[in-house]
């Protein structure tokens, strides 16, 4: 890797605290890096990493938050209690940072330009066309494409990718001396991933900088850190040379997390008959109405499929591709053409009460940990709702006994169930929306990215769980994801999408062994690749 | 009661302001409820002959007990007084002497009397009515016709703005532009045209305000129906085969609420507000009813006694400012993100931080 370190020391952080109200977020945390050197902060949410990452330049919403002891200090002078007007120098200039959301992190009414050019203008005094030429400089350097195009372009007419580059062309506009990146890829696309974090690297090198990359995906700190520092409820347990941090962990959390990567092998199931049987289906919104005729926007193109009781169908793409349309439109959730034999009738052509006896034969699992349960019922009456429904003779005694049953499969706690569901962690809500649809006993499961929004440990979890009531029940799940290591662990069938056409589909360990059609070829490469640790062997050969 | 309602009624408890001031305010209110045996010009009970004779539930005539009159009997009359004493007879009078419409003749100086002079607490008003028995019954009545018109309002507006964001598309767009038309009309005119044509009463003032007031409420609750919509949750209920009007009531309405609720202080407060303001101006209650808006327009005629004012002001503006508090405890009560206290101030304090 990277080994152009100078030996000097660009940030030394010392004994920090940083308090919220009355918890310690970070507690005691002592590191440094070195110039041109890249550190990883590698820990799951609320390990207190981005709170130190916010400290170095002070951005934590003070006085709200406050250090009770430490220091840090950045390019030898001291951070914490310095006069804002000294911060605001360091700012951009000594150290700078690129967040998470590139859709949140650039003013959706300025112009890239005129982002870039702002933080020129402040901190180098640089006249209009001087800066216009600077920014065109940068843009070049992150690669993005048609630069002098882009100048009038606003954030909503990037991509993700390309809003990425763009922040990271604002965050090297003064070249500092250290990049903050906090999940600089974790809301992109694995293909678009690999280009930013070479990017990273290759600017690394160019520039001579060194990178702070505070990540939560194992495989982006193996590919990119020359040393880890691993953090759990903010203290730093283990830290050390990337390489021996992951050939032999000391630290037991550091190995949990290490043993933590979904694995596993799916649930061959007996071929039987086909439970689900979709031909051409398709969806299609209207989209702005012409004068004469109305344009129509297909998010599901003419998809055909099968799904047999017991296995899994993985539907694997990229944001946009189409697949939790196709999630919805499969269970009558969205208009669409088509037919979708399921269980032998064709749901399209089902009246509504028809269709409302079947549903309780089909479920979903919707990604949003928090959005998908009702934050004003109580767990009971969550996972009883689909009973009231479609089982009304029920007693209550016999309800709340199933709803304890069904609780309890999904690993909770069944004295639970008069708690909201904001008491509770994302993969346990994850997994109250399993027992909503497990109470049921349905046959087919759609779960939309159950595991996406969750820490790699809990998601190891979840795939497990999901393949122990698969074996259980034998449930069939159409289990769609942009993540190739959990469809993998779960997949029998797989389905790879693009713009809403099926780009290629047959069963998962041969397309895995052998993908046939170039797209499929790249994502698995992305997604790989981070594993195998060879990023960074491509991007400094 | 489910736990969720004990956490609730935690919740409200813990909201110290909002809780003393449903205490305060339900001792006057319950006091207010019963004003007749509080302040009333008859007797609560009197006994004449070995029976028991109780005026505030049945009208007496005088030649019931032994009089001259075949009409009602005026108890404060020393006459009738004297007619139930007379053969051991007693009454059992309420501790203030007068009704909000009784007229005290026996003042020792002109009307307007004094506060405290010749029984009266809080003084007389220019009629020579007890300002105390006044504001009583005139709270009462406003409370009450503020509680009917919010009941009202909230029925429409919710039920209006639930449908429309519910269901979007042509529904929303014909309900908006008659929610457009509708506001538009002239309030003031209407109600002044329309009590000149109907004899005023609290029924028909509760319609014609009823007709306008709910407004406000569609609005939020639209806004909320339309985002939740679309919630997963609400989709989640979908695939589970729930109902439309099951999705709205259990999944969305809840969440509606609390916007909801945060207009409702000020839906009936406002509702109070404009019956004083209408019978201040004249076109609201019939002149005999007991009515804060009339006694403002006593006071701006009676500037020389500024106790009728000034009781009318701090009864008004202790009511509303009870009525505010009362609302806002119980809109928190409600949200289930106050729920908890310590863990929830702590689980506040990291939110600000971008998520892993």
């Amino acid at each position: 890797m990277n080994q152009a370190t100078s030996g000097k020391r660009i940030l030394e952080v010392d004994d920090l605290w940083v308090r919220f109200g009355r918890i310690d977020a970070v507690r005691g945390v002592t590191f440094h890096i070195e110039d041109g050197e890249t550190l990883a902060l590698v820990g799951e949410s609320g390990s207190g990493k981005s709170a130190t990452a916010l400290s170095i330049l002070q951005l934590l919403p003070y006085p709200m938050a406050s250090h009770p002891k430490g220091s840090i200090r950045l390019a030898g002078s001291e951070i914490i209690g310095a006069a804002d007007k000294d911060l605001r120098k360091q700012r951009g200039a000594v150290a700078s940072m690129i967040f998470q959301e590139p859709m949140t992190s650039l003013n959706p009414l300025h112009t890239v330009e005129k982002q870039i050019a702002e933080i020129l203008t402040v901190h180098g005094g640089l006249d209009r066309l001087s800066a216009r030429a600077r920014v065109l400089e940068l843009l070049r350097l992150v690669h993005l494409p048609e630069p002098e195009e882009r100048l009038k372009a606003y954030p909503h007419q990037l991509s993700g990718g390309q809003r990425q580059r763009v922040m990271i062309a604002m965050a090297l506009a003064n070249e500092p001396r250290l990049l903050i990146a906090d999940e600089p890829t974790t809301a992109l696309d694995v293909t678009i991933q690999k280009g930013i974090l070479e990017l990273l690297r290759e600017l690394q090198g160019k520039l001579g900088m060194a990178l702070l990359l505070i990540s939560h995906d194992l495989g982006v700190v193996r590919a990119m850190a020359d040393r880890v520092a691993v953090m759990q409820n903010g203290e730093i347990v283990e830290q050390g040379p990337s390489a021996g941090i992951f050939s032999t962990p000391v630290h037991p959390y550091t190995q949990h997390l290490l043993a933590s990567e979904p694995k596993g092998l799916p649930v061959m199931a007996v071929r039987s008959e086909p439970l689900l049987q979709v031909r051409d289906l398709t969806v299609s919104y209207p989209r702005g109405k012409g004068w004469f005729a109305q344009q129509t926007f297909v998010a599901v193109d003419a998809v055909s499929f099968e799904l047999g009781t017991g296995e899994t169908l993985g539907v694997v793409g990229e944001s946009g591709s189409g697949k939790t349309t196709l999630g919805l439109a499969i269970l009558r959730l969205l208009k669409s053409q088509g037919t979708i034999l399921f269980n032998g009738a064709d749901l399209l052509q089902l009246d509504k009460t028809a269709l409302k006896s079947m549903r309780r034969h089909m479920q979903m699992v919707f990604q949003d940990p928090f959005g998908s349960l009702s934050p004003r019922l109580s767990l009971q009456q969550i996972v009883e709702e689909g009973l009231l429904v479609h089982e009304p003779e029920l007693a209550p005694g016999e309800r709340t006994d199933r709803v304890a049953a069904a609780l309890e499969e999904v690993g909770l706690n069944p004295k639970l169930r008069n708690r909201f569901p904001h008491e509770f962690s994302g993969g346990q809500r994850q997994r109250i929306s399993l027992a909503r649809a497990l109470v049921l006993r349905p046959k087919l499961i759609v779960l939309d990215e159950p595991t996406s929004a969750l820490d790699m440990s809990v998601q190891a979890q979840i795939v497990d769980l999901l393949r122990e009531l698969q074996a259980r029940h034998d449930l069939a799940y159409l289990f769609i994801s942009h993540d190739m290591n959990v469809i993998r662990a779960l997949a029998t069938r797989l389905m790879v999408m693009r713009d809403g056409k099926v780009v290629e589909y047959g069963a998962a360990a041969e397309i895995f062994d052998n993908p046939r059609s170039p797209y499929t070829r790249e994502l698995m490469a992305a997604a790989f690749v981070r594993n195998s640790a060879t990023l960074g062997r491509i991007a400094s050969s | 009661m489910t736990p969720i309602n004990r956490r609730r009624l935690d919740n409200f408890r813990r909201n110290r302001r909002g809780y003393y001031s449903l205490c305060i305010f339900a001792v006057v209110f319950v006091i207010g409820l019963c004003a007749e045996f509080v302040a009333n010009d008859s007797p609560i009970v009197f006994a004449k002959g070995g029976e028991l004779y109780f005026p505030v539930w049945f009208t007496y005539s005088e030649q019931e007990l032994g009089g001259e009159l075949p009409t009602e009997a005026d108890y404060r009359d020393p006459y009738v007084a004297s007619l139930i004493e007379a053969d051991g007879g007693w009454a059992l009078w309420p501790p203030v002497r007068f009704s909000y419409n009784t007229i005290d003749w026996n003042v020792s100086s002109p009307t307007p009397v004094p506060p405290g002079q010749d029984g009266h607490m809080f003084g007389t008003d220019g009629l020579g009515r007890d300002l105390f028995a006044m504001l009583l019954y005139g709270f009462r009545l406003s409370v009450l016709f503020g509680l009917g018109l919010t009941l009202v309002s909230a029925t429409i507006g919710v039920t209006l703005g639930a449908m429309q964001g519910f269901f979007g598309g042509k529904v929303d767009l014909v309900g908006q532009r008659i929610l457009e038309v509708w506001s538009g009309l002239p309030v003031l005119f209407l109600l002044i045209i329309l009590t000149s044509i109907v004899e005023a009463n609290v029924f028909w003032l509760l319609l014609i305000l009823g007709l306008f007031s709910w407004m406000p409420l569609v609005g939020v609750v639209r806004a909320e129906f339309l985002r939740a919509r679309n919630f997963d949750f609400v989709r989640a209920a979908r695939s589970l085969g729930v109902g439309d009007f099951t999705i709205m009531r259990r999944h969305v309405l809840p969440n509606a609420m609390v916007a909801a609720m945060t207009y409702m202080p000020f839906v009936l407060t406002g509702a109070i507000t404009a019956l004083t303001a209408l019978d201040f101006l004249g076109f609201g209650l019939p002149i005999d009813a007991p009515s804060m808006g009339r006694l403002l327009s006593q006071a701006k005629s009676n500037v020389e006694a500024p106790w009728i004012g000034i009781s009318v002001f701090v009864t008004l503006a202790v009511m509303l400012t009870l009525l505010i508090f009362i609302g806002e405890a119980v809109r928190d009560a409600f949200d289930p993100r106050r729920t908890l206290t310590g863990a929830d101030e702590e689980q506040a304090a990291v939110e600000p931080l971008p998520r892993v």
